[in-house]
């Protein structure tokens, strides 16, 4: 069982595919981690090794953050945007879309579940 | 789409001018504008700027972490009460 930063990898998957179970690495990272340790991107997980997990463990340690690193950084830099009380760190505050969106309708995603705001009482 | 870096950073001159004057000076002034569309550049550190909101202005601290951000970053145009409910209305009200 291949276990890189923290993730166990599938065991089925193709190598490039496996290796996007690791949070900050997708398939563009996946390829060039499969293309300079030399392993073949289509060798299934269970199939590599031990060698070839060691080469890309090292590779991943060295030239990328994942997981853990990367999480602390991106929430460091939403909390760098609330402490200088930017509009920015107000919409994250606020749990709303930041990036200008609209939010007459739409921005479920940011705002969650639908909340019924209750009409007038006449 | 991000601005050329051939261009540099977009800094309201006038702005910048009277920032470089207070330097020099040594003086801290609380200096009102309306470029909110100012890049912040390491100079303005440590200084007021009152930012115009579209109705009065929001004096801005800045800080050392604000440089590379604009200026309208930091003064509101909106404010939002709140939808229904006691509070909201009477927020309204306030207004």
């Amino acid at each position: 069982m291949a276990r890189i930063a923290g993730v166990d990898l599938p065991k089925n998957k193709r190598t490039i595919i496996g290796l996007t179970y690791i949070f900050g690495i997708g398939k563009a990272s996946a390829q060039n981690i499969c293309a300079k340790s030399g392993v073949d991107e289509s060798k299934r997980v269970k199939d590599l090794t031990e060698d070839e997990v060691a080469k890309i463990r090292k590779i991943i340690q060295d030239e990328y953050k994942v997981e853990g690193s990367l999480k602390t950084e991106i929430n460091m830099n939403i909390k760098r945007l609330m402490d200088i009380n930017s509009v920015r760190g107000y919409r994250h505050h606020r749990g709303l879309p930041v990036h200008g969106q609209r939010t007459k309708t739409n921005a479920r995603t940011r705002k969650g579940r639908k909340r019924l705001v209750g009409g007038k009482k006449k | 789409m991000a601005r050329s870096i051939k261009k540099g950073p977009y800094i309201d001159l006038s702005l910048e001018k009277k920032i470089n004057k207070l330097n020099d000076e040594n003086k801290k002034v609380v200096v009102k504008t309306w470029a909110r569309r100012s890049t912040i550049p390491p100079e303005f550190v440590g200084h007021t700027i009152a930012v115009h909101n579209g109705i009065k202005f929001i004096p801005v601290y800045i800080s050392e972490n604000m440089v590379g951000h604009k200026l309208g970053e930091f003064a509101p145009t909106r404010t939002f009460r709140g939808h229904g409910g006691k509070m909201a209305e009477r927020m309204t009200k306030l207004k």
